[in-house]
């Protein structure tokens, strides 16, 4: 196998393997829709990244957070509904980068690995980047992971009980924005959500606790990563999106599988 | 009464709560001691709810304060609770998030409340009164010293709702934990409470609920039957159902006019 198919299966394993824990609560959470406005504000932040002469991974990560923060403090105004608000921020981040990035004329930027992923252009040091992020983001979400389950369960409950409700919401997005910014340049940004709720959603009729559903979420993650590296290279087709088919296809059988009980 | 002389375990003073422009608490004095069952009663929208919410600091009061006892551990237990379908969750698990407890004190809170068969039934699937009881057995959790709940009665048939007052009511003497108590359901109030709040945006009357059953206010927020459920009070065993019918039907007439 040649080296750049090697970093683009570690690179893609990796970020599954993240997804899997992540995405399987911004399906408990009711969060696809938010996840989908973060990463479509990504484009805002590579151009930033640019701008400043940073790393665009941080740019992506300064920008998913200040969209999460405004998101915040529009919701608390409540004068719309919250699917609308995502859709103004959703679209109008996505065009504001698009058009940022126009006025870049000096910048040649292939576009269109940003939006749908390049995979097999992963440097060893975009590894550094997803394995050293995933490491950290990993690792806050198990030290996170029973008051986030209560706070996901009931609010409420969890204020009343004394746990930082704002702060462990505020903590989950910045799990997420960090997600979305190692994981942009595999899948794309249009595409990163796909990767986090597909396989959770196709774990869930197979797991009895929240453990084994994130952790089948990853394993399915992992194989559709593999399967749609392999359809890619075969047939030389996009590699981003064989990975979301390959995902789809097995939500698609494991809900074809009949169930006891 | 239990004796009181450590004081009350939570008190608002002169409680007042707005959202928006619109004034739903005012002026409001409440407390609740030790051992002692205390419940708010009025028609929809007297601020019942807000009152608990306010208690249990998920309210920011607008005026006055909410004052507890330093320490003090408070077991709540919701109307109602639904997990979304999406989330894998047994009973036994359910109620190990809130707080790291060993597996056997779970146990016993689930023998507690009744429901310790259905520890390893999905959360989602067991019936509105036996998740009555799965609340209760995690409010017991905290070991609180105060019970703060929010219509126990809702979701549960006459049945069901007998045996949850006897649960809380055990619970009570055994634990000798305060209990702060929303209800629709007059009749439990006035067999099982040791002091009545009735109110309609502010405290209308309060006192042993033999005594708000005779207030005048209390007539003019209930009506008619609350004339019923007074002498209802002196028959306790004769007119379960009847007078059950006659609350339930009063309460709509109530919230409408």
């Amino acid at each position: 196998m040649d080296d750049f198919v090697v970093r683009a299966l570690v690179a893609g394993c990796g970020i599954a393997a993240l997804a899997g824990p992540l995405g399987s609560f911004v399906v408990w959470r009711r969060m696809a829709y938010f996840g989908d406005t973060l990463s479509h504000s990504a484009l805002l932040g590579v151009t930033l990244g640019f701008l400043l002469g940073v790393n665009p991974m941080i740019g992506v990560m300064a920008v998913c957070v200040a969209l999460a923060l405004a998101l915040v403090a529009l919701q608390r105004r409540r004068t719309l509904a919250a699917d609308t608000l995502l859709g103004i921020l959703s679209h109008g981040s996505l065009s504001l980068g698009l058009v940022a990035l126009a006025f870049l004329e000096t910048l040649r930027v292939d576009l269109m690995a940003y939006l749908f992923g390049d995979i097999l252009s992963v440097t060893t040091s975009d590894l550094a980047w997803i394995y050293g992020g995933g490491v950290v983001a990993l690792a806050g979400l198990a030290l996170l992971w029973r008051r986030l389950l209560a706070v996901t369960v009931d609010e409420d409950l969890a204020r009343v009980e004394g746990m930082p409700v704002d702060a462990l919401r505020l903590a989950f997005m910045l799990l997420i924005a960090l997600v979305i910014a190692v994981a942009m340049k595999v899948v794309g940004i249009l595409l990163i959500t796909s990767l986090l709720i597909i396989p959770a959603a196709a774990a869930r009729r197979f797991a009895r606790t929240p453990e084994t559903m994130a952790a089948l979420a990853s394993v399915l993650g992992v194989v559709a990563v593999v399967a749609g590296m392999m359809a890619s290279l075969n047939w030389d087709l996009p590699g981003g999106p064989c990975v979301v088919v390959s995902a789809a296809a097995l939500f698609l059988i494991g809900s074809a599988v009949p169930m006891r009980g | 009464m239990p004796a009181s002389d450590s004081g009350p375990l939570v008190w608002t003073e002169d409680l007042s709560v707005r959202f928006g422009g619109r004034s739903v608490l005012n002026h409001v004095d409440v407390a609740v001691h030790p051992g002692e069952v205390v419940t708010l009663i009025g028609p929809n929208g007297a601020g019942k709810t807000t009152l608990v919410r306010a208690v249990l600091g998920l309210v920011r009061p607008s005026g006055g304060h909410v004052r507890r006892r330093p320490g003090l551990r408070v077991g709540y237990m919701p109307q109602r609770l639904t997990v979304d379908a999406t989330l894998p969750l047994t009973v036994r698990r359910f109620l190990a998030l809130w707080r790291p407890v060993p597996a056997e004190r779970i146990e016993t809170a689930l023998e507690e409340a009744g429901v310790a068969r259905l520890a390893d039934s999905a959360v989602q699937t067991v019936s509105g009164g036996e998740m009555q009881r799965v609340l209760l057995a995690r409010a017991l959790l905290s070991d609180p010293d105060l019970l703060v709940l929010d219509e126990p009665d809702q979701a549960v048939d006459v049945h069901g709702q007998a045996e949850l007052f006897a649960r809380i009511e055990h619970v009570r003497r055994h634990r000798g934990c305060g209990i702060l108590l929303v209800s629709h359901d007059l009749h439990t109030v006035m067999a099982r409470t040791d002091r009545v709040v009735c109110m309609n945006g502010h405290v209308c009357c309060h006192g042993r609920p033999e005594d708000v059953s005779r207030h005048p206010e209390y007539h003019a927020l209930f009506g008619r039957h609350a004339a019923e459920l007074a002498v209802y009070v002196h028959h306790h065993d004769h007119a379960h159902d009847e007078s059950r019918k006659i609350v339930d039907g009063h309460d709509g007439d109530c919230c409408h006019g």
